[in-house]
């Protein structure tokens, strides 16, 4: 299979330091990878270099047949992976759901009405056509957050790279955002890179990649990345409860299948008496 | 503290004034405001007000907003008519020592109150039919011949709509600083308004560094969403001139002639 976007031995220099030292990576159609990392590890600095908000100091990041270097290229590659980031507040332009998620298909050019179909289409796949007319401030973070990926989805990319989506947000906002990018996945095979803080979500993804120092340390699903104990503690990062609870009932002989969801590891626990 | 503000006053609705093109409710505000200043008798604002009455009641519009609209003016419009009233010069009606009201200054005050008044009504009758976004829209069109002299129009409406939408959200910010500060003992209420004014930095600072962090995390985020400028752009909701719009025009300009013309 051919991959979308693809990562070839990039480095990045900020200044004096070295955010990423020789990154390689392919992201395909249908695709859902977690980046994770302690804060300073590059994750960030890899996402923005996805559609070309920061460029290579060296290596190549090509979208499709467009690169990120080429000055033409630019906003082909910015239409077919979108983003979003952190912060619900800021990155919503418009005064009103609709308009905002208008904007990225009005850059574009697209024809009027067909804004309007791909307003109502995006509205409905992150569960917010009944806010349309609202403005950003009366909705709550999740609301927002799930308007910015709207926002997102109407230009039609082909990759969603999602920028610690949930880390300003409450319990509840959290579980929407993730039931959304969980379902753009499954029911679209809309290919997702999520860059996050929280263990529990990596779960949800095909491939993990740990980054440490600028650099990819492993790149597995996520049951082997948390089955090794030393390993996920040496990158800075926890294994979530329930898999730690896992572990730890294999470490003293009992033979359960890894599992994240409480559930799974009761019925695990139920399957190997 | 508490910031309670309804931006805008917009009300949405469905008659023939809400449905008018925004381009349209702006002439005709502008010429009303022109209008005024050229009438200078009781008659010929009887007529603007009727007209403005029509379209009050048109649109639905509660007499409680008109008033909640011109209640901030009220100091100034009082100020007006007083002050025409006591210092005009002419036929003297009644005097009290050195107070002297004259049957012109009656006259000039109160058709100057009555001018400030129908001012008011003019634009508050746009702003309670279209939405500030409408009406940013409406400028931005008819603002476009200026591109030629390169007057940077789209920028111009792309900073009123974004700062419309941050309205709101610095506001909250503000009251949510101000609570921290208090917290720590900070003192906004009391003391003179040079103490006062002093007391404010440590709300300020906090709020432009935040507003800056915000501004640079927005540029981000629309230059991802392919945001380059107003060239090549399309809009989600064009504006169109209906027949509704036309006869409007032709019907409203030529009678503001005609009122300007009679009195």
């Amino acid at each position: 299979m051919e991959p979308i976007i693809e990562v070839k031995d990039v480095y990045h220099q900020y200044g004096e330091t070295e955010a990423l030292s020789g990154v390689s990576l392919e992201i395909f159609p249908g695709d859902f990878v977690a980046v994770v990392g302690a804060n300073g590890s590059g994750k960030s600095t890899l996402a923005r270099h996805l559609n070309g908000l920061l460029l290579p100091s060296k290596g190549t990041v090509r979208v499709k047949n467009f690169y990120t270097h080429n000055p033409e290229d630019i906003w082909s590659v910015r239409a077919l992976v979108g983003m979003v980031f952190q912060n619900p507040d800021n990155q919503l332009v418009a005064t009103t759901v609709e308009e905002d998620v208008a904007f990225g298909p009005e850059n574009l050019g697209v024809p009027s009405n067909e804004i309007r179909a791909r307003v109502d289409e995006a509205l409905k796949w992150v569960n917010m056509l009944d806010h349309k007319k609202r403005s950003p401030h009366q909705l709550s973070g999740g609301q927002k957050q799930r308007v910015a990926i709207a926002g997102v989805l109407a230009m039609h990319p082909e990759v969603l790279v999602l920028d610690e989506p949930t880390a300003m947000l409450d319990p509840v906002g959290r579980e929407e955002v993730l039931q959304v990018i969980n379902h753009l996945n499954k029911e679209l095979q809309m290919a997702i890179v999520l860059i996050t803080h929280h263990m529990e979500e990596v779960a949800m993804a095909k491939r993990v990649i740990a980054m440490a120092e600028g650099k990819i340390k492993v790149e597995c699903n996520p049951i082997e990345l948390f089955l090794q104990t030393e390993l996920v503690d040496e990158l800075g990062l926890d294994v979530p409860q329930v898999f730690a609870l896992g572990n730890l009932l294999r470490k003293y002989g009992l033979e359960v299948d890894p599992a994240f969801d409480p559930e799974e590891l009761v019925n695990a626990l139920c399957r190997s008496n | 503290m508490a910031f309670d503000i309804t931006l805008g006053q917009y009300i949405p609705g469905d008659s023939f004034v809400h449905n008018l093109d925004p381009r349209t409710k702006l002439i005709i505000a502008i010429a009303l405001i022109v209008v005024l200043f050229l009438v200078n008798t009781f008659v010929g604002y009887f007529w603007i007000a009727l007209f403005l009455l029509l379209a009050t009641i048109n649109g639905s519009i509660s007499a409680r907003s008109v008033v909640r609209s011109i209640k901030p003016l009220t100091f100034i419009l009082l100020l007006t008519v007083i002050l025409n009233i006591l210092f005009t010069e002419g036929d003297i009606l009644f005097q009290l020592g050195f107070i002297r009201i004259t049957e012109q200054g009656v006259f000039r005050g109160l058709l100057l109150g009555l001018r400030l008044i129908l001012l008011i009504l003019s634009t508050t009758i746009m702003t309670l039919t279209t939405s500030p976004l409408a009406i940013t829209d409406a400028l931005e069109n008819l603002l476009g011949p200026l591109k030629k002299i390169k007057f940077p129009v789209h920028e111009l409406s792309m900073m009123l709509t974004i700062a419309l939408r941050f309205i709101p959200t610095l506001l909250e910010e503000t009251d949510k600083i101000m609570k921290a500060q208090m917290a720590r003992g900070a003192d906004f209420e009391s003391g003179n308004l040079l103490k006062r004014a002093q007391n404010m930095v440590p709300l300020l600072v906090p709020l432009f560094v935040s507003a800056f962090r915000r501004a640079d995390d927005l540029a981000v985020a629309m230059e991802s969403r392919c945001y380059r400028g107003g060239e090549g752009r399309t809009r989600l909701n064009e504006l169109k001139y209906g027949k509704a719009d036309y006869l409007t025009l032709a019907v409203v300009l030529p009678v503001l002639a005609l009122v300007v013309y009679l009195f």
